[in-house]
């Protein structure tokens, strides 16, 4: 206790500043959470464990984790690796960086409905692609793009990627550019500087925006009913979910689902977060630190 | 690019800026300069005199806007840095975060396509020659701000360049440290006889290191020439005023005769020595406190009568300011004991007093 | 001074720099290459788009290039049958205040745990960081079962409080680089000069981090309209947000035209479209994260 007189009054008050947000958060989350945790032990019938027994056979269920993981993990790759060379070609501050970084970001705005209605005017049969196709005779036949797999997809591509190229667009900038300056002078042409210098420390940074976007594209649910096959190519697990709550009215069963779904997710990020803490000792091979 | 080379050529150099408003500058003007084969070169000014873009512009950095750079019959200037094979020490030594000390010396060899078994080995020449043999494995963070000036330094010898590059090195690091180290990149010079443009601020960096000096100012060069030269001889006021000529009177001309100019005032007389053409009715007189004397016997000429106003102690001698009659003040360094207040006579030799034309405005 | 002097005929010559001219047309071709692929991507997003605005000021449209006839008529349906009026107030609501309460926990949470180290930090920080990692229907259906427990299920504060949960966490992962940035010093020499905690905090640190405060206002703002999964488990009939609003219009009893959704979905987009312009005037995407290195223009 003697120890504590060495910390003064305003170091403690300081701490305190957490305690609001700490507080909101234990009431409205991880209340919620174990309560839900608890919930999806009490089934209407059968022992604790029936809700995920019969989650995982039933023929309805279990397959949507596999199809959330399709959509989601794709997905959550193109947004990310196409958003890196993108991010890095406009690293520089310029007008271009600032006009271009504002029209990418425009589909933030959209919303799910709004894409979802627009790629089904746009990409559906009579929609505009189609007859573009049709007249300059680049496909012949109907494309099949929406209703299915690949609209789900293209409208999470549509709507994470703005977000994804912000968030690894602001890690770029923040690597100081005079390290790519000192590898130039010791004969590291773009694509080595890039390599060496910008990859090994945007890693860290990259398995953190592919968490993000993957927790965004895995919570799929509105373009999944509009642009999907709800029934069944693109029955997600948050469908599952929903219509256990508010169709069946079984919220134990529908807490189990988001138990599950939640931890299928936890799963995958912690495996990515390992992941980055491999990449970042690799270029330090050797040392001990 | 070859090893060695007999001499690098900048040729006008120009590189203009788009400055705030829109308007236009040259943040360096017209820069030529020849550097041959294991030379020693200063670039010294204040900050904005454009000598950090000339440095980028040589490594190629920065594109020019005018001019030409030559490696001897080789046109570089339109090579990126990558394909000019020079060594570069940045201001803030821009190590590599993620790479322990012996990946960030060897990086420019591994870049050259060297096996990993070939570069350890000059890796570990690079460590000795800089005293940090054991230090191969910790990462930059963990390192002294000192130790990572010489990582940043054997980076930049490791791959035996013709030309070495340093952009204000020592301005990171304490004073001991910076004299310290200020010897080392002396004695790492001798040892490999490596041509080295060298940026600063400091003219006692400058003074010591330099086998020839370039002053500039406002993105012009104001002189080149060896250090001796530019210490005693400055070619105009602003490189007088920037090594250390502290004094700088603005007085009326009384006459002139084979180069040497008479200047009066009412509270004092001088005879001095034409620098540059004199315009007008007024020069401007420079003169270094180290060679103001407090007289202690009658002289001939160049005596001025001042009152002491303060003494600031400095061990072996001390920093004496005087006022003049007409409210002129002059530092002068000096070993006689005198105290505040005192009338004194204070004289300075006419060869070291150097004329300048007037800069408008006396003081 | 230690010269150990190894033979020269021991280390193997340094190869000389390439100079091979190859790169530069594949560098070019793979600039082409990115080129093409940001027009291909905005080119269709704004057909998209082109394509749902057409649709909101058609009268019919059925396969053709451009529909037969426009009339603007669908925006005042669609305002007057979905009462959007009441619906937009509802979003304004909810919105400022879930990017007020944000903030004011947000930002003195940020500032504990940039300047602090205590112990449980990194449990705190895990506590902060889970309900971005989660999804929101995970703890939503629950939350929204205790809501309505507590009775504030369906109402707006229980809207409000929902949205909170993601916006917290954000506020504070933005901040906490922003607040690191600033000099300690600063506090210390406002102490020294007879500022208590708070006064600093008002004199000092907010017109300091006001670049970041804006930035993680905007962003949590242009999140929370967006954010539908919350709203939806949570909300009443009178405490929809737009996003929500819109989801139900599309599935509402009775046969809906395509092109009155349409026009609700064009008005939604016009609302967080003027949101997002105003911050990009005022915030550059890249402060997200860390101090922006600029080139050398320095003398």
């Amino acid at each position: 206790m003697a120890a504590a007189t060495l910390r003064s009054a305003g170091f403690d008050r300081a701490v305190l500043l957490v305690v609001p947000a700490a507080a909101f958060m234990l009431l409205l989350f991880v209340y919620p959470f174990i309560y839900g945790l608890v919930l999806s032990f009490e089934p209407k019938t059968g022992g604790a464990l029936a809700n995920y027994h019969k989650f995982f056979t039933t023929s309805n269920l279990w397959p949507t984790i596999g199809t959330t993981l399709k959509l989601a993990v794709p997905a959550t790759i193109i947004n990310v690796f196409i958003a890196v060379p993108i991010a890095y070609r406009m690293r520089v501050r310029s007008r271009w960086q600032r006009i271009a970084t504002a029209l990418l970001v425009v589909p933030i705005t959209l919303g799910t409905v709004l894409i979802a209605e627009g790629m089904l005017t746009y990409f559906g049969p009579r929609g505009w692609l189609a007859q573009f196709l049709q007249v300059t005779h680049l496909y012949d036949g109907s494309i099949r793009l929406t209703h299915n797999y690949w609209g789900v997809l293209i409208s999470l591509v549509v709507s994470g990627f703005p977000f994804t190229f912000l968030l690894i667009l602001s890690y770029i900038t923040g690597i100081d550019p005079v390290l790519a300056r000192a590898a130039a002078t010791l004969g590291a042409d773009p694509k080595a500087q890039f390599r060496h210098i910008y990859l090994p420390l945007l890693a860290p940074g990259l398995a953190m925006c592919f968490c993000l976007a993957f927790v965004q594209a895995f919570s799929v649910f509105p373009s999944a009913v509009l642009l999907g096959a709800p029934a069944g190519p693109t029955r997600v697990i948050s469908i599952a979910a929903y219509e256990a709550a508010f169709e069946q009215y079984d919220y134990s069963l529908a807490s189990a689902i988001a138990m599950i779904m939640g931890f299928v997710q936890l799963l995958i990020v912690a495996f990515v977060l390992s992941l980055r803490g491999w990449f970042y000792k690799g270029p330090v091979t050797g040392g001990k630190g | 690019m070859k090893h060695d080379f007999s001499e690098l050529r900048l040729d006008r150099v120009t590189r203009r800026f788009a400055g705030a408003g829109g308007n236009a500058f040259n943040a360096l003007n017209e820069l030529s300069l020849t550097v041959r084969r294991g030379e020693f070169i200063a670039l010294l000014g204040p900050s904005g005199c454009g000598k950090s873009t000339a440095l980028n512009c040589i490594a190629g950095l920065l594109p020019l806007s005018s001019g030409t750079i030559g490696l001897d019959d080789t046109r570089i200037d339109t090579l990126p840095p990558e394909r000019r094979g020079f060594g570069m020490v940045f201001q803030n030594y821009a190590l590599f975060p993620h790479m322990s000390v012996a990946k960030n010396i060897g990086f420019g060899l591994r870049m050259r396509g060297m096996p990993q078994a070939d570069v350890a080995p000059r890796v570990a020449k690079a460590l000795r020659l800089v005293q940090l043999t054991g230090q191969e494995h910790k990462l930059p963070g963990q390192l002294s701000g000192g130790q990572q000036q010489r990582v940043a330094i054997a980076r930049a010898i490791v791959i035996e360049p013709p030309l070495i590059l340093m952009d204000e090195p020592l301005s990171n690091l304490d004073a001991k440290l910076r004299l310290e180290t200020r010897s080392e990149i002396l004695r790492i010079h001798r040892e490999l006889g490596r041509a080295t443009i060298y940026v600063t601020h400091d003219q006692d960096e400058a003074l010591s290191l330099a086998d020839r000096i370039v002053v500039m100012k406002d993105g012009v060069v104001q002189q080149i020439g060896t250090p001796e030269e530019v210490y005693a001889q400055p070619a105009n006021i602003h490189v007088a005023r920037f090594m250390g000529y502290r004094n700088v009177v603005d007085l009326p001309i009384a006459g002139e005769r084979d180069g040497h100019v008479t200047l009066e005032a009412p509270d004092m007389k001088l005879v001095g020595v034409r620098k540059l053409p004199l315009d007008g009715k007024r020069a401007a007189v420079a003169m270094r406190p180290e060679e103001i004397a407090i007289a202690t016997e009658p002289a001939a000429s160049n005596v001025i009568a001042a009152r002491v106003d303060h003494v600031e102690y400095g061990g072996r001698d001390s920093l004496v300011e005087v006022v003049t009659a007409g409210g002129k003040r002059l530092h002068l360094r000096s070993s006689t004991k005198v105290a505040a207040g005192a009338n004194v006579y204070v004289h300075v030799p006419p060869e070291r007093v150097l004329v300048y034309p007037s800069e408008g405005g006396g003081i | 001074m230690d010269q150990i002097i190894i033979p020269r005929e021991r280390l193997v010559a340094i190869p000389a720099v390439r100079t091979r001219t190859g790169n530069a047309w594949a560098l070019r071709a793979w600039r082409a290459l990115l080129a093409g692929v940001i027009t291909l991507f905005l080119v269709n997003v704004g057909l998209m788009i082109a394509a749902v605005a057409t649709n909101s000021f058609a009268s019919r449209w059925l396969g053709t290039w451009l529909p037969q006839g426009w009339t603007p008529s669908w925006y005042v349906d669609a305002w007057k049958e979905f009462q959007l009026a009441s619906i937009l107030w509802v979003t304004v609501e909810v919105v400022l205040a879930v990017v007020l309460l944000a903030l004011l926990i947000g930002v003195p949470a940020a500032y504990a745990l940039a300047r602090r180290d205590f112990p449980g930090k990194r449990a705190v920080l895990l506590l902060f960081l889970l309900p971005l990692m989660v999804p929101p229907i995970t703890y939503g259906i629950p939350l929204a079962t205790v809501l309505y427990q507590t009775g504030l299920g369906g109402t707006l504060a229980g809207v409000i409080l929902a949205n909170l949960i993601p916006a917290a966490p954000f506020v504070i992962l933005v901040m906490t680089p922003f607040i690191e940035q600033i000099d300690p010093n600063l506090e210390s020499a406002a102490r020294v000069f007879g500022a208590n905690t708070w006064r600093m905090f008002v004199h000092v640190l907010v017109p300091l981090l006001a670049p970041g405060i804006l930035a993680a206002s905007l962003l949590v703002l242009v999140r929370t309209i967006a954010l539908f999964e919350l709203t939806f488990l949570t909300a009443g009939p009178d405490s929809q947000t737009l996003v929500v609003a819109l989801y139900y219009a599309v599935f509402a009893a009775g046969v809906r035209a395509p092109q009155s959704v349409d026009a609700m979905a064009m008005i939604y987009m016009a609302v967080t479209l003027v949101w997002l312009l105003i911050a990009l005037r005022f915030v550059n995407p890249t402060q997200l994260v860390s101090r922006v290195k600029e080139h050398p223009q320095t003398a």
